[in-house]
C-alpha cells in the first residue's frame, strides 16, 4: 500500500537508487548532496550493498566505474565543485560505455561560492565539463516526488544506453520536504543489468576477459587509431543523438493557444507553474514547456513551438545557460529572453508575472 | 592440469610496446609468473592499470582487465573489489601514477588495508611523455624538467607505505627477476593491501638523461647500488649512503577493509 510520508528530496533521491536496484555507492562530504551518502550508509548495509566514504570525488567516480564492471550498479553523488573534480572520470565512463549514475545538488557559484545556496549553474558543466566530444544523459526534477521518479529512470536510460546519466538536482530540491507518497514494489520500470550482448559476458569474473580501455578501441576492447577511432567516436555519440526523440521528457501546458511561452526545469518549474496559472486567470495567452531532460537537446521541439509563439522565456537560476540552446533552437523565429536570477535565492511566481505583463504590454504597444 | 605463465597473458599481443632495455616486460613477465606458481583461475583476476609506461602492462594480462585513468587505478580497484569480493584484483602502477598524481589514493588504499595486490614499476621519471621528473627522481638526478639536476627529495615508497598501513611491503629491482615473482606470489596470496616495488631501468629516457645508456649496465647499477634489509640494517649511515635496502620490508595481520565491511553487512542484517 502506497503511504503518505514526510520525505526530503535527497532521501528521495536515496530511495529511488535502491528501488532501482543500485547496490554501491561511493561518495565525499559535499553541501548540499550529503544527505545521500548518510542515508545509503544506513540503509546500504541492510541490503548488503555497499556504501562507502572514500578519500575524494575522483576516487568516488572511479569505484563506481570499478564497481560497475563488477556488474553492480552504481551512483555517486555531490555538487559543483565535487562535480567538477569529477569530470575526467565521466568522461572515461562515456569511452568506456560504462553504466553509471552521477547527481549533482547544484550550488551558487565556481568554488565555494555562497554556502549553501540554490542554482542551476551546472547545466553546461553537466554536458561539456568533460574533455572531448562523449555522449551522456541529463535529467532534472522539480518535485520530491520527481527526484525519486528520476533517479529510478537515470538507473534505466544508463543501463539501456550505457552512459553514465546525470541527475541535476539543487540546494533547495535537495533539502525541501514535502508531504509524498512514494512509488512501491512495481509501480515503476526498472531495466535490469544486461549481464552478455552478442553472446559475450559484459561484467568482470565472467570468464570473459573484457578489456576496457578510455583509449579510442574497438569492439574487442583494445586501441585502435585513424578511421576507427572516428568509427568508435561517432558511434558511442550517435548512440544518443539518434535515440533523441526516444529520449525526449517533458511536459506541455496550454501550448496550442500559446503567444508566450516559458521554458523551465527543475526547481525553477514551481515559480513558473504558479505563475502561468496566475497569468492565465488574467487572460494573458501564455504556454508552459517543463522540461525533465537537458540534454540531449529537445531542438526538434523548441524549432516547433518557436514556430508559433511570439515570445519565449527562460527563467532559470544562472545567469544564461540553458537559454542559448533554446535561442538556437528557435533559430530566429521567436525571440528569446532569459530571467536569470543569482544571488542565491529561488525565482518567484510574482518575478515572473510582472515580467511576462510587462512584456505583453509591450508587444501590445508594438502592435498597435 | 598446471597453467604456465603464458596462459596469464594475452601472447597474441606480444610484442609488447615498451622501448628496447625496458625493465617493464621483466616485471610483467614476472607477475605472470606468480599468477601460474599460485595457479589461479585466470577468469577470477582482475588487472588494472593507469597511464603512464606502466599501464601498458593491463593490455597484456588474459584476464579482465581495466586500463584507467591516470592515478586512479587504485580507486576503481576499490570499487571493483568491493563489489566483486571473490576476484583477485591486481593493480600495475607507475612511481608518478601511484606516487604522484595518485599519491592521495595510494596512501588511503594502504590505510583501508584493501585486499589489492599493487604492483610499482618505478623508473624513477616520467617515460611515456618523454622523460619528466617523477615524485621518485633521486635527488641531483636529471630529467627533461629538472635539466640542471633535481632539488626535490624523492618518496620512499616502500617506507610510505608502512606509514600509511599496508600490511605487506617488498621491494625489489628489475635486476631479481625470481625475487620478483616470489614477493607478487606472497603479495598475492596476502590478505591486505599489498605493495610490492620493483625499480626499473629505462634506458630511453632517465639512462640517457643521466649517462647510463646502456640498460645492462642500469641493471648491474641496480645490483651494485642494492643491499638485502638484513645487511643494511647491519651497516653504519656512511655505508648506508647511496644504498638502496631491499626484500621483504612488512607482512603482518591486520583487520582487512571488505572483510569488515561485510562483517558489518552482516550485523546490519541480523540486527
Amino acid at each position: 500500500m502506497n503511504k503518505q510520508e514526510f520525505v526530503q528530496g535527497n532521501e528521495a533521491c536515496a530511495r529511488g537508487a535502491l528501488y532501482a536496484g543500485c547496490r554501491f555507492f561511493a561518495g565525499y562530504p559535499i553541501t548540499p548532496s550529503s544527505e545521500i551518502m548518510e542515508y545509503l550508509a544506513r540503509e546500504m548495509p541492510k541490503v548488503g550493498g555497499v556504501c562507502v566514504q572514500l578519500e575524494d570525488e575522483i576516487a568516488s567516480i572511479s569505484a563506481v566505474i570499478g564497481a560497475s564492471w563488477g556488474g553492480v550498479k552504481a551512483m555517486t553523488a555531490t555538487s559543483g565543485p565535487g562535480f567538477s573534480l569529477m569530470q575526467e572520470n565521466i568522461g572515461y565512463a562515456a569511452i568506456t560505455e560504462t553504466p553509471c549514475v552521477i547527481v549533482d545538488c547544484q550550488r551558487w557559484g565556481p568554488s565555494t561560492g555562497q554556502p549553501t545556496k540554490a542554482a542551476q549553474g551546472d547545466v553546461m558543466q553537466a554536458r561539456w565539463g568533460t574533455h572531448g566530444d562523449h555522449p551522456v544523459i541529463v535529467l532534472t526534477a522539480s518535485w520530491v516526488r520527481e527526484v525519486f521518479e528520476m533517479t529510478v529512470l537515470a538507473f534505466n536510460l544508463a543501463e539501456i544506453y550505457r552512459v553514465p546519466v546525470i541527475l541535476l538536482l539543487d540546494e533547495v530540491l535537495a533539502h525541501l520536504r514535502e508531504n509524498v507518497t512514494l512509488p512501491v514494489a512495481g509501480e515503476l520500470e526498472v531495466v535490469e543489468r544486461l549481464e552478455k550482448t552478442n553472446g559475450r559476458m559484459l561484467n568482470f569474473g565472467a570468464g570473459a576477459h573484457l578489456m576496457i580501455t578510455g583509449m579510442a578501441h574497438d569492439e574487442t576492447g583494445f586501441p585502435v587509431q585513424g578511421e576507427k577511432a572516428a568509427q568508435h567516436l561517432k558511434r558511442i555519440v550517435g548512440k544518443i543523438e539518434e535515440h533523441k526523440e526516444r529520449l525526449m521528457r517533458y511536459q506541455g501546458f496550454y501550448l496550442d493557444d500559446a503567444d508566450f511561452l516559458v521554458v523551465s526545469y527543475g526547481i525553477t518549474s514551481r515559480a513558473v507553474e504558479a505563475a502561468v496559472e496566475r497569468l492565465r486567470a488574467g487572460g494573458v495567452p501564455i504556454g508552459w514547456l517543463d522540461l525533465k531532460i537537458l540534454w540531449p537537446f529537445p531542438d526538434k521541439l523548441i524549432r516547433e513551438i518557436a514556430s508559433h509563439v511570439k515570445y519565449i522565456l527562460v527563467p532559470e537560476l544562472n545567469l544564461g545557460q540553458l537559454v542559448r540552446e533554446i535561442e538556437r533552437a528557435a533559430a530566429g523565429q521567436a525571440p528569446v529572453a532569459h530571467l536569470g536570477r543569482v544571488d542565491g535565492s529561488l525565482i518567484t511566481p510574482e518575478e515572473i508575472c510582472k515580467y511576462v505583463q510587462d512584456e505583453v504590454a509591450r508587444v501590445q504597444r508594438v502592435c498597435l | 592440469m598446471t597453467r604456465d605463465y603464458r596462459q596469464y597473458l594475452r601472447v597474441e599481443k606480444l610484442p609488447h610496446v615498451w622501448c628496447p632495455g625496458c625493465g617493464h616486460g621483466i616485471i610483467t613477465h614476472a607477475i605472470a609468473s606468480a599468477m601460474a606458481d599460485l595457479q589461479l583461475d585466470p577468469d577470477q583476476i582482475a588487472v588494472l592499470g593507469g597511464i603512464g609506461c606502466s599501464g601498458r602492462a593491463s593490455f597484456l594480462f588474459q584476464t579482465d582487465a581495466m586500463h584507467t585513468t591516470h592515478g586512479r587505478a587504485v580507486a576503481f580497484a576499490t570499487g571493483l573489489k568491493l563489489a566483486r569480493p571473490d576476484l583477485h584484483v591486481l593493480l600495475v602502477m607507475g612511481d608518478g601514477d601511484a606516487l604522484g598524481i595518485g599519491g592521495n589514493h595510494f596512501i588511503h588504499a594502504c590505510r583501508r588495508n584493501i585486499d589489492l595486490t599493487a604492483v610499482i614499476y618505478n623508473n624513477a621519471i616520467y617515460g611515456q611523455t618523454g622523460g619528466q621528473l617523477a615524485p621518485t627522481t633521486p635527488t641531483e638526478k636529471r630529467s627533461t624538467t629538472s635539466p640542471y639536476g633535481n632539488v626535490e627529495h624523492p618518496f620512499d615508497i616502500a617506507r610510505l607505505a608502512m606509514a600509511a598501513g599496508a600490511t605487506y611491503v617488498a621491494r625489489t629491482t628489475s635486476f631479481d627477476f625470481p625475487e620478483i615473482v616470489r614477493f607478487v606470489r606472497r603479495g598475492m596470496a596476502h590478505k591486505g593491501f599489498s605493495v610490492i616495488e620493483v625499480l626499473t631501468q629505462c634506458p630511453t629516457y632517465y639512462g640517457r638523461l643521466n649517462d647510463l645508456r646502456d640498460p645492462s649496465q642500469m641493471l648491474y647499477e641496480f645490483k651494485s647500488h642494492t643491499v638485502s634489509l638484513e645487511e643494511y640494517h647491519q651497516m653504519s649511515p656512511e655505508e648506508q649512503a647511496g644504498k638502496i635496502p631491499i626484500g621483504e620490508f612488512l607482512c603482518e595481520e591486520r583487520a582487512e577493509f571488505i572483510e569488515s565491511y561485510y562483517g558489518l553487512c552482516q550485523l546490519g542484517r541480523s540486527a
